[in-house]
């Protein structure tokens, strides 16, 4: 443990360069995925392959990916841009299926209502289904932060600096602390997003705290029903 | 472009399939590593599930813990475990078993929160017990949302097991390892893609799985049952979303 | 409401996309992006390998630099040779820690090799131009054959060839590109004669998991690098290579055209002073006492009295 105390400005660099790898997957993928699944809830065939290919995407390792990256968009092996262009094409695949879902969710009626009512095209996305979709996308979203922060580690086998760095540098020089310690701040990285995620999640949509509220009381409910 | 017909050609050549490290030894560890971690993850993850599913108490507990075992770097509990019980399958199976536990354990307890609760209520007014309703009603109905988690696990898994090739010799992982070692990249991305079409065969056997499991009266209902739900659609979502790291 | 709460999305994305943008300029101002080096030519870049070893000596040759008037950007832990040997060739790196054979292996697979000053002969009429070697060190850190102490008792092991006294079953292990190396197993088999049952890939570089396989038994034979604490702190044994399979890996710094005479005189009075003993208590500095690389590299300038 006193590997710890006293190397804790190394943690914090590394803990800021893992922000910096990680937070912009994280907004790109979440403004690519919209389009993408709105897109593939609009269509039938679209949907197929939007769907598929987003799944197929997920399975692709990350390893091979971080090097092939650089091949295909001529970046420099070591940039980290490599390693956030993988990171946003894994949070894109995630995010497609959840915004095409959460849209999907959308009550068939509302949308009909808001259209009777003289909503063009263009304002029913805006105003009436991204709004009801929000809070499903929000959750999507944490998914994607969640895992986005704990896959950027992988990036310090191409020498990209994160908090994953404490595992290699720890393996090899055989530290267990500087392991656990890139562990616990990883994690502690990840749920720090989360709750800043779902803090927005209460600021921007306050119309689903109403629900959340209701569907505890609902619960609530539930649980007496099932002890009695 | 050039890359990727090299990967082929590796694929492709005859004697990449000889001796035991062809790649027909390797595709054979590698789905044999996946189905152990994936059921030691679903006999674990499966019981608490039903449990939190049928009582509805611990919920809040289950999403906390399977939040926190989905940040976990898996390379990072890899290096640990490693350290602790050195080489061997022994480190990659903690760390893969793990990273399978969260989906698994979401679409156990989903599966039986999206049942209308007035089925649950009239099966026990007819008189079942709590086991009877659990095995005869929640099991069956929420296994769509179960097999939908185990396949996102299972994704999870076939992709981050070539980690097991760090410490031990062993499944698809080789190819990418020692392709990277020795830059050959042909091999490390033929690897690669022999490791995605091992996700899209699972992928297949999954959906052909999905489309058995349904009940037959569920099965007919389903169109309205979807509609049903959107009251609440971010717990029946959980299986879809639950997927997290490499 | 719906309106508010266009209103409020609308923010959400202007915010989201400034974010975007400003952590994508942050990410570009990373010391990690290449191409970024213009900051005046006084700036050296000083790059290491993802090797803790090779980190210290690069902290040496920063420290050294900098009590010298230099200013210095430290780009460490940066992978292996195939990921930086191009930045280097590129003129994104200015210094680097390197090893006279193993470099020189890069450089061209079919090199002769031999004693330390033909291999770093042979290496300085490799390097492509814009690069140069300063003088090396004593200090090596070499690939070897490395079994245990007990092992090497029971079968009587003195040098590589002597491993055809070995009566059970050798399973090597070692990182995957070992399998391929020219000193690797088949040599092994092909040049000596010694029966090898088995390869087991452990891909951390010859460290701890590597030593504990070996301890374990569940590997016979490794490859360790001569200056690990490890194979004095795990009783462990380099066999002779009497036959040079192994090239001599002398620690040397490698230079871009940016660094002047007074710079390599700075670094030459490194490379004079850092011996052989030095790099495995520098080493055991970093396993065995967990300092970290800064620590032990101003230690060790000031013990060798240097600036």
């Amino acid at each position: 443990m006193t590997w710890i105390w006293s190397n804790l400005d190394l943690l914090w660099d590394r803990t800021l360069d893992h922000l910096v790898l990680s937070v912009p997957p994280l907004l790109l993928s979440f403004l690519f995925a919209v389009p993408l699944g709105w897109v593939a809830n609009r269509y039938r065939i679209s949907r197929g392959v939007i769907l598929t290919a987003s799944g197929l995407l997920y399975a692709i390792p990350s390893l091979p990916l971080f090097f092939v990256i650089p091949a295909v968009v001529g970046t420099s092996l070591r940039s980290p841009l490599n390693l956030i262009i993988a990171l946003t094409l894994y949070g894109v695949a995630l995010m497609v299926r959840v915004v095409a879902d959460g849209l999907a969710s959308v009550d068939k009626d509302v949308r009909q209502s808001a259209v009777a009512v003289g909503y063009s095209g263009w304002s029913i996305f805006w105003q009436v289904e991204l709004p009801l979709a929000a809070p499903v996308l929000l959750a999507g979203l944490r998914v994607v932060a969640v895992s986005t922060v704990s896959l950027a580690t992988v990036g310090a086998v191409i020498g990209a600096q994160s908090l994953g760095s404490l595992f290699t540098d720890g393996f090899q020089r055989g530290i267990q602390a500087e392991i656990i310690a890139g562990i616990v701040l990883t994690v502690v990285l990840a749920l720090l997003l989360d709750g800043a995620l779902v803090l927005l999640g209460r600021i921007l949509l306050p119309w689903t705290r109403l629900a959340s509220t209701s569907r505890r009381a609902l619960r609530a409910a539930r649980v007496t029903e099932v002890s009695e | 472009m050039n890359l990727f017909a090299d990967a082929l050609n590796w694929i492709l050549d005859p004697a990449n399939y000889v001796g035991p490290g062809g790649i027909p030894v390797r595709l054979v560890e590698h789905l044999g590593f996946t189905v152990v971690a994936v059921s030691l993850a679903a006999l674990i993850a499966v019981p608490f599930g039903f449990l939190i599913g049928h009582t509805g108490r611990g919920r809040g507990l289950a999403v906390a813990t399977s939040g926190g075992l989905r940040a976990i770097p898996t390379l990072g509990l890899l290096t640990l475990v490693a350290l602790w019980v050195g080489i061997g399958l022994g480190a990659p199976y903690v760390a893969l078993t793990i990273l399978a536990i969260p989906p698994i354990l979401a679409g156990a307890y989903t599966g039986f929160e999206a049942i209308d609760r007035t089925v649950i209520d009239s099966a026990r007014s007819v008189g079942m017990s709590e086991a009877q309703i659990m095995r005869t009603v929640e099991v069956p109905l929420g296994l769509p949302l179960l097999i939908a988690g185990i396949r996102s696990a299972t994704l999870q898994v076939v992709a981050t097991a070539t980690l097991a090739a760090y410490v031990a010799d062993f499944g698809l992982g080789r190819f990418l390892f020692a392709g990277l070692k020795t830059r050959d990249y042909a091999e490390m991305l033929g690897g690669s893609i022999l490791v995605i079409l091992l996700a899209v065969l699972l992928e297949g056997i999954f959906t052909g799985v999905q489309r058995l499991v349904v009940p037959k009266g569920v099965a007919a209902a389903r169109p309205s049952v979807d509609r049903g739900r959107s009251a609440r659609p971010a717990s029946g979502m959980d299986p879809a979303i639950t997927k997290g790291t490499h | 409401m719906f309106t508010a709460n266009k209103g409020r999305l609308a923010a959400v994305a202007a915010v989201a996309v400034g974010a975007v943008v400003a952590l994508a300029g942050c990410a570009s101002g990373d010391p990690l992006d290449s191409g970024n080096t213009d900051e005046g030519s006084a700036t050296l870049v000083i790059g290491s390998q993802d090797y803790y070893s090779n980190e210290i000596i690069a902290e040496i040759y920063a420290q050294a630099l900098e009590e010298n008037g230099f200013t210095v950007d430290r780009q460490f832990k940066i992978g292996q040779r195939e990921v930086y040997l191009p930045e280097i060739e590129s003129g994104s790196i200015d210094v680097f820690p390197e090893y006279t054979g193993s470099l020189l292996q890069a450089l061209n697979p079919d090199a002769a090799g031999g004693t330390a000053a033909e291999t770093y002969e042979q290496l300085r009429e490799q390097l492509p131009d814009g690069l140069n070697v300063l003088d090396m060190a004593e200090a090596t850190d070499q690939n070897s054959w490395t079994v245990t102490q007990a092992f090497a008792d029971t079968y009587s092991l003195t040098d590589i060839a002597s491993l055809t006294n070995v009566t059970e079953p050798i399973t090597v292990g070692g990182p995957s590109e070992l399998q391929t190396r020219p000193y690797g197993p088949t040599t092994l088999t092909e040049k000596y004669g010694i029966p090898i049952a088995g390869f087991t890939p452990i891909e951390d570089g010859g460290g701890p998991l590597t030593i504990k396989a070996l301890v374990d038994n569940d590997i016979q034979i490794t490859n360790v690098y001569t200056a690990s604490p490890n194979i004095k702190s795990d009783n462990l044994v380099a066999l002779d290579d009497p036959d040079g399979l192994f090239f001599a890996d002398n620690v040397v710094p490698l230079v871009s055209d940016k660094v002047d005479d007074k710079a390599g005189t700075v670094l030459n009075a490194v490379s004079a002073a850092l011996t052989a003993e030095d790099l495995v208590s520098l080493n055991s500095e970093s396993v065995n006492d967990e300092l970290s690389a800064e620590k032990i590299a101003t230690a060790w300038l000031k013990q060798a009295k240097l600036f």
